[in-house]
């Protein structure tokens, strides 16, 4: 009885338990990972060679994986054509999320030094009201903050998707954790030495932030990058809008010209999967942290 | 220059004196006011400015007309002959139609996904990854990319349906213009789009917790359906609670895949409570409707998510 137990878990190990796997489990383990893999990179490749199709070659009667005659005739169109202009809204794209970014960890950096760092009046309530508001949903922000953006005379304007970009609350929250995670020997050391607060902020703190100011800066390009409802809201000329906003145009002026839509959905998406097969570790591990909290 | 500062702490004069000499420090204000100034301006004030929008007629391109309506805008959302009731509550429905949908499979795909991947299989983190990738991706690439895929004629899925007669004589249903069948075309695009987010989250608890558990469990004779329901999920519970709150939150913003995939159809049919309050505050230029529809649902997605955690916890002491 004794070896009938101690063999039993080998024999009875599947791909929901956690050790002594046989190569036979492993094996199905993989088939199913794989099979789970291709399923979640189909539309993205058919995205892909739908794009490079011609349009006669969309609708055969097999499905046609790769273009009898592959072209980029799909993005000449868009790029030519003055009433989806692509490359404005690439430019667009890239310009707002890059400003964002760069703003949002200058301003976020800034305030959770502070918050972590410093003794102030009115430090504790302040912070509380920063939490407050992350648990208040977005919508009730669309109206009042669309009247204000046109009271100010930002529509039409990158400002008007910039600047309210810089009110959140989760950066300075996000780096207020990371800058209370450093041993304040450091920074006291450095005040020794006769730096001032912004010195020892810039020269000690920040570049001990540097994972936590990626993750952050990463995360907010992507949420920029991303963004529809509200520029769809501020940026009415087409030549001011951004990708996310220009498909919805482009989807309204070619009907079912699929290989057209494709293309522009292409163009919004290669710049992020790039981002993330270079930056991966760092988006998914602020995605992890995220549950933590729960 | 008299003393160290030991001898000053010795005799007691030291730092007490030293602090209360300090003149008022601006440093901290002047870390904190580039934030503070934006957070004053798109969340404080238009938190105030939207409640008193909401008791008003408000239309921002003829400011002369606006009139003060105390509740009107509330009480037409419960008023079965108002211009707003049937609206409101059939896209509010359609949201929670979406909800029903949707929640359960970004639940439960997501946490088989993370029990496969929870093993320590060489090339794990390549298959996360995929899994995750999508989530990368705008709304409207996504929306556009499952609108072309679910079309009736050339779509995916309706080419290879047809082929295989999965749908048997009456063929696949149109998807992006029939119900149900829109909103399973709806759901399947979202659960592709974010199902890799939910995954990565529990993912991470599993990771949490101790092999010992199920060591133990082996060797007391457990098997694998049992060690996962008796030690995995009670384990995961909280951040289970979790998981399922965003995703509540999550669906409740449901816009941009109706609006692409079906154009909120048919006839309204899929037409989420986002889309209502953009509608009527930015096509009807109802402003101040807009923001009282915009206070009830986030009152609803608030009360959703505390009930959500109170329900849940309360099963939390019950074992």
């Amino acid at each position: 009885m004794a070896n009938s137990v101690q063999a039993r878990p080998a024999a009875r190990n599947s791909a929901f338990s956690y050790r002594g796997r046989t190569y036979f489990q492993r094996a199905i383990l993989y088939l199913i990972l794989t099979i789970i893999a291709i399923i979640v990179l189909i539309p993205m490749v058919w995205m892909f060679l739908t794009s490079i199709k011609p349009k006669n070659q969309l609708f055969t009667k097999d499905i046609q994986w790769w273009p009898a005659t592959p072209t980029l005739d799909n993005y000449k169109t868009l790029i030519n054509n003055p009433s989806t202009p692509i490359i404005s809204w690439f430019t667009n794209s890239i310009l707002i999320a890059l400003i964002v970014t760069g703003l949002v960890l200058a301003v976020d950096s800034l305030a959770a030094y502070a918050y972590a760092r410093m003794d102030f009046f009115g430090r504790d309530v302040l912070f509380k009201l920063l939490l407050f508001t992350l648990f208040l949903p977005g919508v009730l922000f669309l109206v009042p903050n669309f009247l204000i953006v046109n009271a100010l005379g930002l529509r039409n304007n990158y400002l008007g998707v910039i600047l309210p970009a810089l009110a959140g609350v989760f950066g300075v929250f996000f780096m207020r954790q990371f800058f209370e995670t450093i041993p304040k020997e450091l920074e006291e050391a450095a005040h020794i030495d006769g730096a001032n607060t912004f010195q020892t902020f810039w020269s000690i703190a920040l570049p001990l932030a540097k994972p936590a100011l990626a993750t952050l800066g990463v995360i907010t390009f992507l949420g920029s990058w991303n963004d529809f409802l509200w520029p769809l809201l501020i940026l009415q000329d087409r030549s001011l809008q951004t990708l996310p906003i220009g498909l919805r145009s482009l989807q309204g002026s070619y009907t079912s010209e699929y290989g057209l839509m494709m293309a522009g959905a292409v163009v919004a998406a290669v710049p992020v999967l790039l981002l993330y097969i270079v930056l991966q570790r760092f988006i998914v591990a602020s995605v992890a942290s995220s549950g933590i909290k729960g | 220059m008299a003393k160290t500062i030991q001898e000053r702490e010795q005799t007691g004069e030291a730092v007490a004196s030293v602090n209360t000499r300090r003149r008022f420090n601006f440093t901290p204000y002047l870390f904190i006011l580039p934030h503070l100034i934006f957070f004053a301006i798109f969340v404080g004030y238009p938190f105030v400015s939207g409640l008193v929008y909401s008791t008003f007629q408000y239309n921002f391109l003829t400011p002369e007309n606006n009139t003060f309506v105390g509740l009107n805008n509330y009480t037409n959302l419960f008023n079965t002959k108002s211009r707003e009731f049937d609206l409101f509550w059939n896209s509010l429905g359609n949201t929670g139609i979406f909800m029903l949908y949707s929640v359960p499979a970004l639940v439960i795909i997501p946490l088989l996904l993370a029990v496969l991947l929870n093993t320590k299989l060489p090339g794990r983190n390549i298959f996360r990854a995929i899994i995750f990738a999508p989530w990368v991706l705008s709304v409207s690439v996504i929306s556009l990319l499952w609108f072309w895929i679910f079309q009736s004629n050339g779509g995916l899925v309706n080419v290879y349906a047809k082929a295989l007669g999965i749908f048997g004589e009456d063929g696949p249903p149109r998807w992006l213009s029939t119900l149900p069948a829109a909103w399973i075309a709806i759901t399947v695009a979202t659960v592709w789009w974010t199902m890799g987010f939910n995954m990565i989250i529990l993912l991470a608890a599993l990771q949490d917790i101790p092999e010992q558990l199920y060591e133990a469990a082996t060797i007391d004779g457990a098997n694998t359906l049992q060690k996962f329901f008796r030690i995995t999920l009670p384990l995961l519970q909280s951040v289970l609670v979790f998981v399922i709150t965003i995703t509540i939150i999550a669906s409740f913003n449901l816009f941009g895949q109706s609006l692409f995939m079906t154009n909120n159809g048919p006839s309204r049919g899929t037409e989420p409570v986002m889309y209502r309050i953009y509608d009527e505050g930015f096509n009807r230029n109802a402003q101040g409707s807009a923001a009282a529809m915009s206070f009830v649902v986030a009152l609803i997605m608030i009360l959703v998510s505390y009930l959500n955690f109170r329900i849940f916890r309360k099963r939390d002491t019950s074992y």
